[in-house]
């Protein structure tokens, strides 16, 4: 099922989803929506139930709902999707926009160095902060070796 | 008897208006913004997403600004409003084994691949009232992240076979209490969400109970850790799966009295709490509770209050609760007045068999 375009897809589609609503705005400031941009899915929200694990490891169970936020839109013959979770329904927009403008073969590469990397970048640098200040309260514990 | 029905269209009309300005409190007050409850009263938004069952930080600070910070009502509010919304589906299990942990800690050994990490706690705070309004001090950044991946205290036992496997060659389809009634008996996926759903002070109350020698379990805590987890979900139109985003999630592992017998070694045994956001005792109260409810596969005794399934899952949902308890307010004239008349002839029959006259007829105890 991975094969690697999917791969490919699936970690774009991931990161739209995973970065910040204003920075995905901010980066497709310069890609208007072509004119020839068909909603076929205009912004929708709903739920998913989300599932956890018994023990983080066993059998499923149902935690709770989340809401979610679908859109897909056709340019050309491409047709692009999106869930992101939350109400936000232009980072819907923008991430399925982007999702049928990468698998553009003419638009790809400057894409992913305009679009992906940097967002990417930011999502790292988000996450390495946040665990960084994690770490930074880390027990270190001392042994008192009592000498007789 | 015919009781009046209608009347108090008015009163509530002023009802509603003084509610609104009771909200509102004094105008001269800016009102809060829904980023201040969000970002200042992060617990409360945790509380309400888990209890109202609805992971959406934005929509539970807006019911808890309705609600006037009553989290009850808060969590009636988002627990209605989901039902206007479609379901698109289910997401793929959370995999709390690449949680992106800000603490994590455990009750049980003091050295962990991975280490102790606090992260943001009250536990080691004086507990005292500070008046201080001076902005806290910038936060520390060690020089490199946590692990990527930490591995689960309860593996290592798990490894030595000293504690129960987690159950992972079967994973049946779990039932969906947001479609399907709740019935007896319950089995453990059905009992996980109710719990995860149920009202906190009452499964912190319960696992208190279990502790203090009803269903008494020896539980350790573990492990608890917190952060942020991927959502992920593989929709048809793809056929492969993506992330949607992260959410935070705190997760209990409590290790509980060992059992043994029929060829099985002694191994101890486990409870399984989980929270969205930061929230800890609720993980470890629904843990302790799990545990609790696990007597009969476990062959214990059921003998506490904690133990029944029918009495625990029945009554933890706040919602239900409140709506019951307060739907006693609502008139209830007419049952009344028949009990009320039933009364009065009961009454009079037994004063007419007794033959004697009521003492206020006879005019009191010293006529």
């Amino acid at each position: 099922m991975d094969t690697s375009p999917h791969l490919a897809r699936s970690q774009w589609m991931s990161l739209l989803a995973q970065s910040e609503p204003d920075e995905l705005a901010l980066a497709m400031k310069e890609l208007a929506p072509p004119v020839d941009a068909a909603w076929l899915r205009p912004a929708q929200t709903g739920l998913y139930m989300l599932r956890g694990r018994m023990g983080g490891n066993g059998a499923q169970f149902n935690f709770g709902e989340i809401t979610v936020t679908r859109c897909s839109v056709q340019i050309g013959e491409r047709i692009g999707h999106a869930w992101v979770r939350g109400t936000h329904a232009r980072h819907a927009e923008l991430a399925a926009l982007a999702d049928a403008l990468l698998q553009d073969p003419s638009l790809h590469a400057r894409l992913r160095t305009e679009l992906l990397e940097p967002l990417l970048r930011s999502l790292q640098a988000r996450r390495d902060t946040a665990s960084r200040k994690a770490a930074a309260s880390k027990v270190e514990f001392f042994t008192v070796v009592r000498g007789d | 008897m015919y009781v009046a029905v209608k009347g108090g269209e008015q009163a509530i009309a002023r009802s509603l208006e003084l509610l609104a300005e009771a909200r509102r409190g004094d105008p001269a007050v800016p009102e809060l913004e829904l980023t201040q409850i969000r970002e200042q009263l992060r617990l409360g938004v945790a509380r309400v997403m888990q209890e109202g069952s609805l992971y959406d930080e934005e929509l539970a600070a807006l019911a808890i600004r309705q609600a006037a910070g009553d989290m009850l009502e808060a969590i009636f509010l988002l627990r209605a409003y989901r039902t206007t919304l479609p379901r698109f589906g289910y997401t793929l299990p959370l995999e709390t084994d690449g949680m992106r942990v800000r603490r994590r800690v455990s009750g049980t050994f003091k050295d962990i691949p991975g280490g102790q990490v606090l992260g943001p706690t009250a536990d080691y705070t004086q507990r005292l009232l500070d008046f201080d309004t001076t902005p806290p001090t910038a936060t520390t950044s060690a020089e490199a992240p946590l692990p990527a991946e930490m591995p689960r205290v309860l593996d290592l036992l798990e490894a030595e076979a000293l504690i129960e496997p987690a159950d992972a060659d079967s994973d049946p389809e779990p039932l969906d209490l947001t479609r399907e009634p709740l019935t007896f008996p319950a089995d453990r996926a059905t009992r996980l969400q109710n719990l995860a759903r149920g009202d906190e002070g009452y499964l912190l109350g319960l696992a208190y109970s279990t502790q203090r020698g009803y269903a008494e379990s020896h539980p350790f805590a573990g492990e608890i850790r917190m952060g942020e987890v991927d959502v992920c979900i593989c929709p048809e139109e793809l056929g492969f799966s993506i992330e949607i985003g992260s959410i935070t999630v705190t997760e209990c592992q409590m290790i509980n009295q060992f059992h043994g017998g029929n060829g099985v070694p002694p191994q101890f045994t486990r409870g399984y709490g989980l929270s969205m956001g930061e929230g800890e005792r609720k993980a470890m109260s629904m843990a302790l509770v799990d545990r609790a409810l696990r007597c009969d596969e476990l062959g214990e005794t059921a003998h506490a209050p904690a133990q029944d399934q029918e009495f625990v899952l029945s009554h933890s949902d706040n919602v239900e609760a409140s709506g019951f308890v307060q739907h006693l307010k609502l008139p209830h004239y007419v049952d009344f007045q028949a009990e009320l008349s039933l009364l009065r002839t009961l009454a009079k029959q037994q004063a007419a068999d007794s033959g004697e006259q009521p003492l206020h007829a006879a005019g009191g105890l010293h006529a």
